[in-house]
Protein backbone atom coordinates (compact mmCIF):
# COMPACT_ATOMS: atom_id res chain seq x y z
CA UNK A 1 0.00 0.00 0.00
CA UNK A 2 2.50 2.86 -1.09
CA UNK A 3 -0.17 4.56 -2.84
CA UNK A 4 -1.31 8.05 -1.45
CA UNK A 5 -5.17 8.02 -0.61
CA UNK A 6 -6.30 10.73 -2.46
CA UNK A 7 -9.81 11.15 -0.03
CA UNK A 8 -7.43 11.97 3.00
CA UNK A 9 -7.22 15.37 4.16
CA UNK A 10 -4.26 16.52 5.87
CA UNK A 11 -0.71 17.38 5.30
CA UNK A 12 1.46 14.57 4.52
CA UNK A 13 3.02 13.52 1.33
CA UNK A 14 2.70 10.67 -0.72
CA UNK A 15 4.00 8.10 2.22
CA UNK A 16 2.79 4.46 3.09
CA UNK A 17 -0.31 4.48 4.76
CA UNK A 18 0.23 2.58 8.17
CA UNK A 19 -2.95 2.42 9.46
CA UNK A 20 -6.61 2.81 6.81
CA UNK A 21 -9.90 3.20 8.46
CA UNK A 22 -12.89 2.69 5.78
CA UNK A 23 -16.50 3.33 6.36
CA UNK A 24 -16.30 1.68 10.24
CA UNK A 25 -19.62 1.61 11.62
CA UNK A 26 -19.89 0.46 15.32
CA UNK A 27 -22.59 0.47 17.51
CA UNK A 28 -23.27 -0.49 21.51
CA UNK A 29 -26.34 -1.22 21.98
CA UNK A 30 -28.25 1.40 20.63
CA UNK A 31 -25.37 4.18 20.80
CA UNK A 32 -23.62 4.38 17.13
CA UNK A 33 -20.42 4.79 18.44
CA UNK A 34 -18.21 4.62 15.40
CA UNK A 35 -20.30 6.58 12.12
CA UNK A 36 -19.14 5.95 9.07
CA UNK A 37 -14.99 6.40 10.19
CA UNK A 38 -13.11 7.15 7.33
CA UNK A 39 -9.39 7.81 8.23
CA UNK A 40 -5.62 7.02 6.73
CA UNK A 41 -2.37 7.73 8.98
CA UNK A 42 0.83 7.65 7.07
CA UNK A 43 4.20 6.36 8.35
CA UNK A 44 5.61 8.75 10.82
CA UNK A 45 2.51 11.21 11.18
CA UNK A 46 1.33 11.96 14.58
CA UNK A 47 -2.26 12.32 14.48
CA UNK A 48 -4.19 14.05 17.36
CA UNK A 49 -7.76 13.00 18.33
CA UNK A 50 -9.94 14.93 20.22
CA UNK A 51 -13.54 15.52 21.43
CA UNK A 52 -16.20 15.57 24.27
CA UNK A 53 -15.76 12.50 26.01
CA UNK A 54 -18.27 10.15 24.10
CA UNK A 55 -17.89 10.94 21.05
CA UNK A 56 -15.87 7.68 19.96
CA UNK A 57 -12.11 8.76 20.02
CA UNK A 58 -11.45 5.75 22.50
CA UNK A 59 -13.29 3.16 21.01
CA UNK A 60 -11.60 4.37 17.48
CA UNK A 61 -8.06 3.82 19.09
CA UNK A 62 -9.27 0.34 20.22
CA UNK A 63 -10.74 -1.13 17.23
CA UNK A 64 -7.56 -0.29 15.44
CA UNK A 65 -6.02 -3.51 17.17
CA UNK A 66 -9.03 -5.19 17.66
CA UNK A 67 -9.25 -4.70 21.04
CA UNK A 68 -12.91 -3.61 19.88
CA UNK A 69 -14.53 -5.83 17.18
CA UNK A 70 -16.48 -3.63 14.28
CA UNK A 71 -19.69 -4.00 12.52
CA UNK A 72 -18.97 -3.19 9.21
CA UNK A 73 -16.37 -1.41 7.57
CA UNK A 74 -12.36 -2.28 6.72
CA UNK A 75 -9.39 -1.41 9.27
CA UNK A 76 -5.99 -1.88 7.41
CA UNK A 77 -2.48 -1.85 9.08
CA UNK A 78 0.91 -1.73 7.31
CA UNK A 79 -1.57 -2.72 3.95
CA UNK A 80 -3.20 -6.03 6.24
CA UNK A 81 -6.48 -6.35 6.54
CA UNK A 82 -7.22 -6.84 10.45
CA UNK A 83 -7.51 -10.71 10.87
CA UNK A 84 -10.01 -12.45 12.94
CA UNK A 85 -9.28 -14.06 16.32
CA UNK A 86 -5.99 -16.27 16.51
CA UNK A 87 -2.51 -16.27 15.57
CA UNK A 88 -2.49 -13.54 12.72
CA UNK A 89 -3.96 -11.09 15.27
CA UNK A 90 -1.35 -11.63 18.07
CA UNK A 91 0.80 -11.08 15.68
CA UNK A 92 -0.86 -7.87 13.87
CA UNK A 93 -1.16 -6.69 17.89
CA UNK A 94 2.30 -7.10 18.03
CA UNK A 95 3.38 -4.46 15.45
CA UNK A 96 0.52 -2.17 17.27
CA UNK A 97 1.83 -0.49 20.29
CA UNK A 98 -0.96 0.28 22.98
CA UNK A 99 -0.60 2.50 25.63
CA UNK A 100 -3.36 2.66 28.49
CA UNK A 101 -5.30 5.71 30.35
CA UNK A 102 -4.63 3.19 33.39
CA UNK A 103 -1.69 2.25 32.58
CA UNK A 104 -2.58 -1.54 32.77
CA UNK A 105 1.13 -2.50 34.04
CA UNK A 106 1.27 -6.65 34.97
CA UNK A 107 0.65 -6.35 38.73
CA UNK A 108 2.60 -9.47 39.34
CA UNK A 109 6.00 -8.65 37.32
CA UNK A 110 8.77 -6.04 38.36
CA UNK A 111 9.29 -3.07 35.66
CA UNK A 112 12.19 -5.19 34.05
CA UNK A 113 9.87 -8.22 33.95
CA UNK A 114 6.73 -5.99 32.24
CA UNK A 115 8.90 -5.00 29.29
CA UNK A 116 10.26 -7.96 28.79
CA UNK A 117 7.57 -10.23 28.72
CA UNK A 118 6.39 -9.32 24.94
CA UNK A 119 10.00 -9.74 23.59
CA UNK A 120 10.40 -13.41 25.13
CA UNK A 121 7.01 -14.55 25.00
CA UNK A 122 5.93 -13.22 21.99
CA UNK A 123 9.40 -12.59 20.10
CA UNK A 124 11.04 -15.76 21.69
CA UNK A 125 13.73 -13.28 21.91
CA UNK A 126 16.87 -14.57 24.69
CA UNK A 127 16.38 -13.27 27.76
CA UNK A 128 19.79 -11.74 28.26
CA UNK A 129 19.47 -9.80 25.11
CA UNK A 130 15.69 -8.95 26.26
CA UNK A 131 16.64 -7.56 29.64
CA UNK A 132 19.31 -5.33 27.55
CA UNK A 133 16.66 -3.89 24.89
CA UNK A 134 14.59 -3.32 28.12
CA UNK A 135 17.20 -1.43 29.97
CA UNK A 136 17.52 1.06 26.89
CA UNK A 137 14.23 1.67 26.92
CA UNK A 138 13.63 2.10 30.57
CA UNK A 139 16.27 4.66 30.68
CA UNK A 140 15.10 6.34 27.71
CA UNK A 141 12.14 6.88 29.63
CA UNK A 142 13.70 7.96 32.96
CA UNK A 143 12.89 4.77 34.68
CA UNK A 144 15.85 2.45 35.07
CA UNK A 145 16.62 3.11 38.42
CA UNK A 146 13.16 1.44 39.11
CA UNK A 147 13.54 -1.73 36.96
CA UNK A 148 13.37 -3.84 40.15
CA UNK A 149 10.35 -2.80 41.69
CA UNK A 150 6.58 -3.72 41.39
CA UNK A 151 4.51 -1.30 39.16
CA UNK A 152 2.34 -0.60 42.47
CA UNK A 153 5.79 0.62 44.07
CA UNK A 154 5.32 3.22 40.88
CA UNK A 155 4.38 6.65 41.08
CA UNK A 156 1.09 6.74 38.22
CA UNK A 157 3.82 9.34 35.64
CA UNK A 158 6.30 6.26 36.08
CA UNK A 159 4.20 3.33 35.73
CA UNK A 160 2.69 5.36 32.40
CA UNK A 161 6.58 5.70 31.28
CA UNK A 162 7.12 2.12 31.90
CA UNK A 163 3.77 1.24 29.50
CA UNK A 164 5.55 3.42 27.02
CA UNK A 165 8.62 1.49 27.13
CA UNK A 166 6.41 -1.89 27.31
CA UNK A 167 4.95 -1.31 23.77
CA UNK A 168 8.28 0.23 22.52
CA UNK A 169 9.89 -3.54 23.32
CA UNK A 170 8.16 -5.01 20.59
CA UNK A 171 9.21 -2.21 17.89
CA UNK A 172 5.95 -1.51 16.58
CA UNK A 173 5.07 0.30 13.64
CA UNK A 174 2.52 2.41 14.97
CA UNK A 175 1.68 3.27 18.63
CA UNK A 176 -2.49 4.16 20.05
CA UNK A 177 -2.48 6.30 23.01
CA UNK A 178 -5.74 6.31 24.49
CA UNK A 179 -5.97 9.16 27.16
CA UNK A 180 -2.29 8.45 28.25
CA UNK A 181 -2.46 11.19 30.80
CA UNK A 182 -6.13 11.36 31.75
CA UNK A 183 -5.28 9.32 34.88
CA UNK A 184 -2.27 11.22 36.12
CA UNK A 185 -1.94 13.85 39.01
CA UNK A 186 -1.06 17.23 37.26
CA UNK A 187 2.14 17.44 37.91
CA UNK A 188 3.11 13.81 36.13
CA UNK A 189 1.38 15.09 33.08
CA UNK A 190 4.52 16.26 31.59
CA UNK A 191 7.10 13.77 31.97
CA UNK A 192 4.86 11.60 30.02
CA UNK A 193 4.01 13.95 27.76
CA UNK A 194 7.76 14.70 27.33
CA UNK A 195 8.27 10.99 26.42
CA UNK A 196 5.45 10.96 23.86
CA UNK A 197 7.07 14.13 22.68
CA UNK A 198 10.12 12.69 22.29
CA UNK A 199 8.67 9.63 20.42
CA UNK A 200 6.85 11.77 17.80
CA UNK A 201 10.09 13.94 17.38
CA UNK A 202 12.51 10.34 16.44
CA UNK A 203 9.59 9.54 13.92
CA UNK A 204 7.36 7.36 15.33
CA UNK A 205 4.07 6.65 13.73
CA UNK A 206 1.30 7.59 16.87
CA UNK A 207 -2.40 7.72 17.09
CA UNK A 208 -2.90 10.14 20.34
CA UNK A 209 -6.56 10.22 22.19
CA UNK A 210 -5.83 13.28 24.32
CA UNK A 211 -7.47 16.12 26.19
CA UNK A 212 -3.94 17.45 26.45
CA UNK A 213 -4.05 20.52 23.33
CA UNK A 214 -0.34 21.52 24.42
CA UNK A 215 0.59 18.04 23.15
CA UNK A 216 -1.47 18.55 20.20
CA UNK A 217 -0.17 22.01 19.57
CA UNK A 218 3.56 20.65 19.62
CA UNK A 219 3.48 17.37 18.07
CA UNK A 220 0.83 16.39 15.90
CA UNK A 221 1.05 16.78 12.35
CA UNK A 222 -2.92 16.44 11.90
CA UNK A 223 -6.14 16.58 14.89
CA UNK A 224 -8.82 14.70 14.12
CA UNK A 225 -12.10 16.25 15.96
CA UNK A 226 -14.58 13.87 17.19
CA UNK A 227 -18.20 14.03 18.25
CA UNK A 228 -21.43 11.86 18.49
CA UNK A 229 -19.07 8.66 16.46
CA UNK A 230 -17.98 11.08 13.65
CA UNK A 231 -15.14 12.72 12.38
CA UNK A 232 -16.51 16.31 11.91
CA UNK A 233 -12.87 17.72 11.25
CA UNK A 234 -9.71 16.94 10.15
CA UNK A 235 -7.14 19.78 10.23
CA UNK A 236 -3.37 20.88 10.70
CA UNK A 237 -2.98 21.63 14.69
CA UNK A 238 -2.75 25.68 13.92
CA UNK A 239 -5.77 25.92 12.10
CA UNK A 240 -7.78 23.70 14.17
CA UNK A 241 -7.21 25.03 17.20
CA UNK A 242 -7.43 29.15 15.64
CA UNK A 243 -10.32 28.69 12.92
CA UNK A 244 -12.12 25.61 13.83
CA UNK A 245 -14.65 25.20 10.59
CA UNK A 246 -17.43 23.29 12.44
CA UNK A 247 -19.88 24.86 15.30
CA UNK A 248 -19.41 21.66 17.46
CA UNK A 249 -15.37 21.89 17.40
CA UNK A 250 -15.90 25.64 17.68
CA UNK A 251 -18.34 25.24 21.33
CA UNK A 252 -15.59 22.35 22.21
CA UNK A 253 -12.18 24.35 22.32
CA UNK A 254 -14.25 27.21 23.76
CA UNK A 255 -14.58 24.86 26.36
CA UNK A 256 -11.90 23.78 27.44
CA UNK A 257 -9.33 25.98 26.27
CA UNK A 258 -10.99 28.73 28.68
CA UNK A 259 -11.72 26.78 31.65
CA UNK B 1 -10.14 -48.87 74.41
CA UNK B 2 -8.89 -51.55 74.09
CA UNK B 3 -10.95 -51.76 70.73
CA UNK B 4 -9.11 -48.67 69.36
CA UNK B 5 -5.77 -49.39 69.95
CA UNK B 6 -6.55 -53.26 68.27
CA UNK B 7 -7.90 -51.30 65.09
CA UNK B 8 -5.43 -49.04 65.00
CA UNK B 9 -4.21 -51.10 61.66
CA UNK B 10 -7.38 -51.07 60.20
CA UNK B 11 -7.87 -46.88 60.96
CA UNK B 12 -4.18 -46.37 59.19
CA UNK B 13 -5.43 -48.87 55.76
CA UNK B 14 -8.49 -46.29 56.00
CA UNK B 15 -6.88 -43.89 55.84
CA UNK B 16 -3.95 -44.43 53.25
CA UNK B 17 -6.90 -45.42 51.26
CA UNK B 18 -8.96 -41.59 52.26
CA UNK B 19 -5.90 -39.93 51.48
CA UNK B 20 -5.21 -41.68 48.34
CA UNK B 21 -8.95 -40.56 47.16
CA UNK B 22 -8.36 -36.83 48.14
CA UNK B 23 -4.64 -36.08 46.72
CA UNK B 24 -5.14 -37.95 44.05
CA UNK B 25 -9.04 -37.09 43.05
CA UNK B 26 -7.52 -33.18 44.28
CA UNK B 27 -4.91 -33.08 41.88
CA UNK B 28 -6.92 -34.17 38.85
CA UNK B 29 -9.59 -31.82 39.75
CA UNK B 30 -7.34 -29.33 40.28
CA UNK B 31 -6.27 -29.63 36.37
CA UNK B 32 -9.41 -30.57 35.13
CA UNK B 33 -11.03 -27.04 37.16
CA UNK B 34 -8.28 -25.06 35.67
CA UNK B 35 -8.95 -25.87 32.00
CA UNK B 36 -12.65 -25.79 32.44
CA UNK B 37 -12.35 -22.28 33.76
CA UNK B 38 -9.99 -21.00 31.26
CA UNK B 39 -13.08 -22.63 28.76
CA UNK B 40 -15.74 -20.54 30.31
CA UNK B 41 -13.69 -17.66 29.86
CA UNK B 42 -12.80 -18.43 26.31
CA UNK B 43 -13.56 -16.43 23.01
CA UNK B 44 -15.61 -18.98 21.39
CA UNK B 45 -18.81 -19.11 22.16
CA UNK B 46 -18.88 -22.86 21.92
CA UNK B 47 -16.30 -23.82 24.50
CA UNK B 48 -17.94 -21.41 27.04
CA UNK B 49 -21.00 -23.46 26.09
CA UNK B 50 -19.67 -27.06 26.29
CA UNK B 51 -17.78 -25.62 29.85
CA UNK B 52 -20.83 -24.37 31.18
CA UNK B 53 -22.73 -26.66 30.71
CA UNK B 54 -20.37 -29.39 32.17
CA UNK B 55 -20.23 -27.30 35.34
CA UNK B 56 -23.93 -26.60 35.87
CA UNK B 57 -25.22 -29.86 35.60
CA UNK B 58 -22.38 -31.16 37.69
CA UNK B 59 -22.38 -28.89 40.14
CA UNK B 60 -25.87 -29.27 41.01
CA UNK B 61 -26.11 -33.12 40.97
CA UNK B 62 -25.89 -34.95 44.42
CA UNK B 63 -22.27 -36.82 44.32
CA UNK B 64 -23.91 -39.85 45.11
CA UNK B 65 -25.65 -39.54 42.04
CA UNK B 66 -22.10 -39.27 40.15
CA UNK B 67 -21.38 -42.38 41.67
CA UNK B 68 -24.05 -44.40 41.16
CA UNK B 69 -23.89 -42.95 37.00
CA UNK B 70 -20.17 -44.42 36.82
CA UNK B 71 -20.68 -47.11 39.09
CA UNK B 72 -23.82 -48.46 37.79
CA UNK B 73 -25.33 -46.89 34.45
CA UNK B 74 -22.02 -45.90 32.76
CA UNK B 75 -21.62 -50.62 32.71
CA UNK B 76 -25.02 -50.86 31.36
CA UNK B 77 -24.09 -48.39 28.01
CA UNK B 78 -20.83 -50.82 27.96
CA UNK B 79 -17.91 -49.20 29.95
CA UNK B 80 -16.79 -51.52 32.40
CA UNK B 81 -15.02 -49.62 35.42
CA UNK B 82 -13.31 -52.23 37.89
CA UNK B 83 -15.00 -51.91 41.20
CA UNK B 84 -13.46 -49.61 43.83
CA UNK B 85 -11.19 -46.52 43.89
CA UNK B 86 -11.08 -46.29 40.36
CA UNK B 87 -14.50 -45.51 39.41
CA UNK B 88 -14.57 -43.25 43.22
CA UNK B 89 -11.60 -41.09 41.77
CA UNK B 90 -13.39 -40.55 38.33
CA UNK B 91 -16.56 -39.58 40.10
CA UNK B 92 -14.81 -37.34 42.47
CA UNK B 93 -13.24 -35.40 40.05
CA UNK B 94 -15.90 -35.01 37.35
CA UNK B 95 -17.68 -33.71 40.83
CA UNK B 96 -14.90 -31.76 42.66
CA UNK B 97 -13.88 -29.87 38.97
CA UNK B 98 -16.68 -28.38 39.14
CA UNK B 99 -16.34 -26.42 42.02
CA UNK B 100 -12.60 -25.76 40.90
CA UNK B 101 -13.71 -24.41 38.26
CA UNK B 102 -15.95 -21.93 39.71
CA UNK B 103 -13.48 -21.12 42.26
CA UNK B 104 -10.87 -20.36 39.50
CA UNK B 105 -13.57 -18.22 37.25
CA UNK B 106 -14.35 -16.14 40.11
CA UNK B 107 -10.63 -15.30 40.77
CA UNK B 108 -9.97 -14.78 37.18
CA UNK B 109 -12.64 -11.97 37.27
CA UNK B 110 -11.38 -10.76 40.32
CA UNK B 111 -8.13 -9.84 38.01
CA UNK B 112 -9.08 -6.69 35.68
CA UNK B 113 -9.71 -6.64 32.41
CA UNK B 114 -7.15 -4.06 31.38
CA UNK B 115 -4.77 -6.47 32.23
CA UNK B 116 -5.87 -9.12 29.67
CA UNK B 117 -6.06 -6.31 27.42
CA UNK B 118 -2.75 -5.26 27.92
CA UNK B 119 -1.03 -8.66 27.09
CA UNK B 120 -3.07 -9.24 24.20
CA UNK B 121 -1.91 -5.64 23.05
CA UNK B 122 1.81 -6.79 22.97
CA UNK B 123 0.79 -9.60 21.14
CA UNK B 124 0.36 -12.47 23.37
CA UNK B 125 -2.66 -15.31 22.57
CA UNK B 126 -5.45 -16.11 24.35
CA UNK B 127 -4.00 -18.98 26.01
CA UNK B 128 -0.63 -17.35 26.76
CA UNK B 129 -2.61 -14.78 28.14
CA UNK B 130 -4.58 -16.80 30.82
CA UNK B 131 -1.55 -18.76 31.41
CA UNK B 132 1.13 -15.36 31.91
CA UNK B 133 -0.66 -13.01 33.08
CA UNK B 134 -4.37 -13.42 33.96
CA UNK B 135 -3.87 -17.40 35.81
CA UNK B 136 -0.75 -16.05 38.25
CA UNK B 137 -3.00 -13.27 39.51
CA UNK B 138 -6.24 -14.91 39.62
CA UNK B 139 -4.69 -17.72 40.94
CA UNK B 140 -3.30 -15.61 44.02
CA UNK B 141 -7.13 -14.48 45.07
CA UNK B 142 -8.51 -18.49 44.27
CA UNK B 143 -6.25 -19.75 46.91
CA UNK B 144 -8.75 -19.60 50.22
CA UNK B 145 -11.90 -20.83 47.59
CA UNK B 146 -9.83 -23.21 46.27
CA UNK B 147 -8.64 -24.92 50.16
CA UNK B 148 -11.97 -24.81 51.22
CA UNK B 149 -13.37 -26.91 47.77
CA UNK B 150 -10.60 -29.26 48.88
CA UNK B 151 -11.72 -29.83 52.13
CA UNK B 152 -15.38 -30.07 51.15
CA UNK B 153 -13.66 -33.00 48.63
CA UNK B 154 -11.59 -34.82 51.67
CA UNK B 155 -15.29 -35.71 53.64
CA UNK B 156 -16.80 -36.25 50.18
CA UNK B 157 -14.40 -39.00 49.78
CA UNK B 158 -17.11 -40.73 52.37
CA UNK B 159 -19.60 -41.37 49.62
CA UNK B 160 -17.18 -44.26 48.13
CA UNK B 161 -17.96 -46.01 51.27
CA UNK B 162 -21.43 -46.95 49.44
CA UNK B 163 -19.66 -48.33 46.61
CA UNK B 164 -17.00 -50.70 47.49
CA UNK B 165 -14.12 -48.73 48.46
CA UNK B 166 -12.93 -49.15 52.11
CA UNK B 167 -11.71 -46.17 53.20
CA UNK B 168 -12.26 -44.01 56.29
CA UNK B 169 -15.74 -44.32 56.67
CA UNK B 170 -16.36 -47.73 55.63
CA UNK B 171 -13.73 -48.50 58.04
CA UNK B 172 -15.35 -46.43 61.02
CA UNK B 173 -18.54 -48.70 60.33
CA UNK B 174 -17.55 -51.93 59.99
CA UNK B 175 -15.48 -51.28 63.54
CA UNK B 176 -18.79 -50.09 65.42
CA UNK B 177 -20.71 -53.19 64.13
CA UNK B 178 -18.08 -55.82 65.11
CA UNK B 179 -17.27 -53.33 68.36
CA UNK B 180 -20.97 -52.16 69.49
CA UNK B 181 -19.98 -51.00 72.89
CA UNK B 182 -17.01 -48.51 71.82
CA UNK B 183 -19.04 -47.31 68.61
CA UNK B 184 -18.63 -43.37 70.23
CA UNK B 185 -14.88 -43.91 70.43
CA UNK B 186 -14.55 -45.41 67.28
CA UNK B 187 -16.24 -43.03 65.08
CA UNK B 188 -14.49 -40.04 67.11
CA UNK B 189 -11.21 -41.71 66.32
CA UNK B 190 -12.54 -41.82 62.25
CA UNK B 191 -13.35 -38.08 62.95
CA UNK B 192 -9.87 -37.28 64.35
CA UNK B 193 -8.51 -39.05 60.87
CA UNK B 194 -9.67 -36.62 58.58
CA UNK B 195 -9.18 -33.93 60.78
CA UNK B 196 -5.54 -34.77 60.43
CA UNK B 197 -6.12 -34.39 56.74
CA UNK B 198 -8.28 -31.28 56.50
CA UNK B 199 -6.86 -29.46 59.37
CA UNK B 200 -3.38 -29.05 58.05
CA UNK B 201 -4.82 -27.97 54.52
CA UNK B 202 -6.54 -24.94 56.13
CA UNK B 203 -3.34 -24.27 57.81
CA UNK B 204 -1.29 -24.41 54.67
CA UNK B 205 -3.80 -22.40 53.00
CA UNK B 206 -3.18 -19.42 55.42
CA UNK B 207 0.58 -20.10 54.80
CA UNK B 208 0.22 -19.86 50.77
CA UNK B 209 -2.37 -16.95 51.71
CA UNK B 210 0.55 -14.81 53.30
CA UNK B 211 3.46 -15.71 50.96
CA UNK B 212 1.63 -14.69 47.52
CA UNK B 213 -0.29 -11.60 48.66
CA UNK B 214 1.31 -8.94 46.62
CA UNK B 215 -0.25 -5.08 46.39
CA UNK B 216 -2.37 -4.41 43.13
Amino acid sequence: MDATNPSTSGTTDARRALVRLVDVNKHFGDLHVLNDINLTVTQGEVVVVVGPSGSGKSTLCRVINRLETIDSGLIEVDGTPLPEEGKALAQLRADVGMVFQSFNLFAHKTVLQNVTLGPTKVKKMRSAEARELAMTLLERVGVDSQANKMPAQLSGGQQQRVAIARALAMHPKVMLFDEPTSALDPEMITEVLDVMVGLATDGMTMIVVTHEMGFARKAADRVVFMADGKILEESQPEQFFTAPTSARAQDFLSKILFH
Amino acid sequence: MDALIDSIPRFVDGFEMTLLLAVVSGALSLVLGVVLAALRVAPLRSLRVVATVYVETVRNTPLTLVFIFYVFVLPTLGFVLPLGRVPAIIALTTYTSAFVCEAVRSGINSVSTGQAEAARAIGLGTVATLRLVVLPQALRSVVPPLINVLIALTKNTSVAAGFAVIELTSTGRSLARDNPSDVLLLLGGIAVCYLIITIPAGLAAGAVERRVVFSR
